[in-house]
């Protein structure tokens, strides 16, 4: 896995698709595929209450990735330096074995080149010392930059604050 | 290089305070303002798809003049002297024939108005207008009535609150990024949350409470919220018997409206009646009871909303942490306010049109009271209209009889940056350059912290377009009173307005806003001022007496639609904004249609599952759309998205895509609360049947 984690304060998430557009802007992703996606589901009821949850998906970028060992070509690649998963669109040749592979479907499918594009944490602002562009103006700063350890510790800090 | 600029938002009428970047001269990147505490960079996706709106090249590049009927598509491209001719030209006659008067100008009001009133002004009319019979106007005159300040007055402090009821204010949905940031916060450090609506929406889902209450009951639920807070004695008295008047009217008034009755009224149980009262007292007075969007589009909305407004009164909240608190302009901060751009230009002697028209509701400057003086030419004729950056057709109800209204004018104009429904039935459109294409007027922001914010020009227009100042100069220019308007740039604007505030322009390039207070400023609760004629909170109202309406109203139970019938509501989603966005491509995108909520047990009646097309008709009006069965809707109620089946061809992505909810709501343009002469949307009973 990345060095990075983007932790989902399910608490704050509102379903706002804004992360999504928020993706599609910074990367001039055309219509169709999406880097990263609001899943919705419910509501439920719970102890009266409607709940429902948005499910955040972007790329977990694995530390072993089955996209980059499904790819052929050495497109699909893993930075060395932090672990970030992204496509060298010159060497991909839209194969789509890493669609396949992926259990997550994160590759997406650009019609408009025949190449695969996929969330690479907007790499370019990382290398920056920015944000994810998900992250950087999430509506309710429900998304959270952090280290794949900080996200457990976020895990059970806001845990214990639902139980107290 | 990058270059970074401060400015606002204009996907929506929320204008949130935003960073652009733009790389030669191209925008690259949205944000919200990262120094505005509860911004800090977030921006909801219609702020970040003002991206794709600005490289859109579905929206007005020139100015367009009517070649064929209106409403019939046929234009021809104009340069702007000759559309501006055409339009003075006509001007001119309207107002020889019949006084500068029978000139109109609605917008949909906001922190720039100074600009378009002073522009109407300058014409020699009374007639500006705004949107807000369609939005709050019955809330708005409901808190004048009650405590002398409109509703813009009166703001929630969620920040320092511990429970915020909400009636049918979707506030994660039909979302304020600032506020959602401010409510979450609150809610994380233990606020509560009761949330009471028709239909299980997002908020509904973060709530701590939620009501699914009948359609149009909402005044009987606060009736009997009062009963139980003024018998247990739930109130705060000290605060009650220092400002407020007419409690024990309010008592003896309430007496019969007991929470079982209340029951048998909204479905809602006694007993969770019983325990908001006490909850809510318990928590006084940092409790927030708002006063309501979508709670003010019935017959009967004036009275709710007033009577959410009387609860706040009761829990003492007024002008106290995470209560209400009275917004404070640049003089409560001891700064001069901005110079307004009519302060030079003659006072019209005229009189709005409807002033003193028959069966008048309270205040002035109703649009559905445009309609009708346009219609009837009385109380005397309205011969030209301008709509600037606003779409009556696509808000008000029924789009057909709004056209038939407009067909007595001799001339109809929109400006706007958008294809608009009004625009596609005008005579002209002016391409008004986008937000992040035009510097705005310097807007004032009310509130405890009061400031000036500036909207300032990104980029370059990409087309053809000019912005609102421009436009109207070039307009009075030619009408023969460009002296009142003799500004030549924006910035010539801004030194006018800034005159004497001791504020400059470069002063807005660090932030994009100027703070005027240090910290929120509070009035002393020992003495507050509020602006009745008794300067107390006026439970029996001196006003409405004035105008021969009751303060306190009885109560009337709203009509059970019969089998197979609804009451047709609407609201809002995060992705869209109003009728504006449907055919931006990222928004598109995520909703490109419109759905129609109905609950299962009504569904299974009528033989409809889920995902089932659906004819839903009125009045011989009908259209399809998809059904979404679900047990989170009242039985009496089916639901839709407001703002799609766009009609204007050119919107190529959202042309005819969904259902518009107006075009069911025949008949109901000149249905409108009594009092508060806000429209009665949701008086609207459709009939729905699975399509054959």
């Amino acid at each position: 896995m990345s060095i990075y984690y983007i932790h989902q304060d399910q608490k704050r998430c509102i379903g706002c698709y804004a992360c999504e557009v928020h993706c599609k802007t910074k990367n001039n992703v055309p219509v169709g595929p999406r880097f990263c996606r609001i899943m919705p589901v419910g509501p439920k009821m719970v102890s009266g209450i409607p709940k429902m949850n948005f499910v955040f998906m972007p790329c977990f970028h694995c530390e072993k990735p089955w996209c980059v060992s499904a790819c052929p070509t050495g497109a699909m690649q893993k930075r060395s330096k932090d672990g970030i998963v992204f496509v060298d669109q010159s060497l991909c040749v839209g194969c789509k074995s890493c669609i396949t592979a992926c259990p997550w479907g994160v590759p997406q499918w650009n019609q408009e080149t025949g190449k695969v594009i996929k969330c690479d944490y907007c790499k370019d602002r990382v290398d920056k010392g920015l944000k994810p562009a998900c992250v950087t103006k999430c509506t309710a700063h429900a998304l959270k930059w952090v280290s794949a350890a900080e996200a457990s510790a976020l895990k059970r800090e806001r845990f214990a604050k639902e139980i107290t | 290089m990058v270059d970074s600029i401060y400015s606002m938002c204009g996907m929506c009428a929320v204008r949130c305070p935003i960073r652009v970047e733009v790389e030669e001269g191209t925008v690259k990147w949205i944000e919200g303002n990262p120094h505005v505490p509860g911004i800090e960079g977030s921006l909801c996706a219609k702020g970040s798809a003002g991206l794709a709106f600005e490289y859109d090249s579905e929206r007005p590049q020139h100015p367009m003049i009517r070649t064929g009927a209106r409403g019939s598509g046929q234009w021809k491209k104009a340069t702007w002297d000759e559309a501006l001719d055409y339009i003075s030209e006509r001007l001119k006659t309207v107002a020889q024939k019949y006084g500068p008067k029978a000139i109109a100008l609605a917008d949909r009001g906001g922190p720039f108005t100074d600009l378009t009133k002073s522009f109407v002004k300058a014409l020699g009319s009374p007639n500006y207008f705004d949107h807000d019979d369609t939005c709050a106007k019955n809330v708005n005159i409901a808190c004048q009535s009650l405590f002398g300040y409109g509703r813009g007055d009166v703001g929630y402090d969620f920040a320092n609150t511990k429970h915020i009821v909400l009636y049918g204010r979707n506030v994660f949905e039909s979302l304020q990024v600032k506020e959602v940031n401010t409510i979450l916060d609150a809610m994380d450090a233990g606020a509560k949350m009761t949330y009471i609506d028709v239909r299980a929406t997002v908020t509904a889902s973060k709530a701590d409470k939620f009501l699914l209450i009948r359609p149009g009951t909402d005044y009987a639920f606060n009736l009997a919220l009062i009963h139980v807070i003024l018998k247990e004695k739930l109130y705060d008295a000290d605060f009650c018997n220092k400002w407020v008047t007419g409690l024990a009217e309010l008592e003896s008034f309430v007496s019969a409206y007991t929470p079982e009755w209340a029951e048998t009224e909204t479905g809602i149980p006694a007993y969770d009646i019983v325990n908001l009262a006490r909850e809510v007292s318990s928590a006084k007075p940092k409790v927030i009871f708002h006063g309501g969007w979508m709670l003010a589009r019935y017959i009967d909305s004036f009275y709710s909303s007033r009577s959410v407004y009387v609860l706040n009164a009761l829990m003492g909240n007024i002008e106290t942490k995470g209560g209400l608190i009275i917004a404070k302009g640049p003089k409560d901060a001891g700064a001069k306010p901005l110079k307004s751009l009519g302060e030079g230009i003659p006072e019209v002697k005229d009189k709005i049109v409807d002033a003193e028209m028959p069966n008048k509701t309270m205040g002035t400057g109703h649009m559905v009271n445009l309609y009708k003086a346009i219609n009837t030419g009385q109380p005397y004729p309205v011969k030209a209209f301008i709509a600037y950056r606003y779409d009556p057709i696509a808000s008000l109800p029924d789009p057909e009889e709004q056209k038939k209204v407009l067909d007595n004018l001799d001339l109809l104009v929109s400006i706007d940056v958008n294809y608009s429904e009004t625009g596609w039935y005008s005579d002209v459109i002016l391409p008004e350059a986008t937000y992040l294409e035009r510097s705005n007027i310097i807007s004032t922001q009310r509130g405890p912290k009061p400031g000036f914010m500036m909207r300032r020009q990104a980029v370059q227009p990409r087309y053809d377009s000019k912005p609102a100042w421009e436009i109207f100069r070039l307009i009075l220019e030619r009408m023969g009173a460009g002296q009142y308007f003799p500004y030549k740039g924006i910035e010539e604007i801004w030194n006018y307005q800034l005159e004497g505030t001791g504020v400059r322009i470069e002063d807005f390039n660090a932030k994009g806003l100027v703070g005027l207070a240090k910290g929120p400023i509070l009035m002393d609760r020992n003495d507050l001022k509020f602006k009745t004629p008794s300067g107390k909170i006026e439970i029996m109202s001196q006003a409405l007496a004035k105008n021969k309406f009751e303060s306190l109203a009885p109560y009337v139970s709203p009509k059970k639609p019969g089998k197979g019938s609804f009451r047709l509501t609407f609201g809002r989603t995060a992705v869209h904004a109003h009728a504006q966005s449907q055919n931006n491509i990222y928004l598109n995108e995520i909703i490109s249609e419109n759905v129609l909520w109905i609950n299962e047990t009504e569904a299974k009646g009528l033989g409809i599952k889920d995902g089932d097309t659906v004819e839903v008709s009125s009045d011989g009006y009908s259209g399809r759309i998809k059904a979404k069965v679900t047990p989170f809707i009242h039985p009496e109620a089916v639901f839709m998205l407001h703002g799609f089946g766009n009609e204007i061809p050119l919107k190529t992505r959202s042309f005819k895509k969904g259902l518009r909810d107006t075009k069911f709501q025949q008949g109901l343009l000149e249905t409108v609360d009594p009092v508060g002469g806000g429209v009665a949307y949701l008086e609207c009973i459709v009939s729905v049947n699975k399509a054959k």
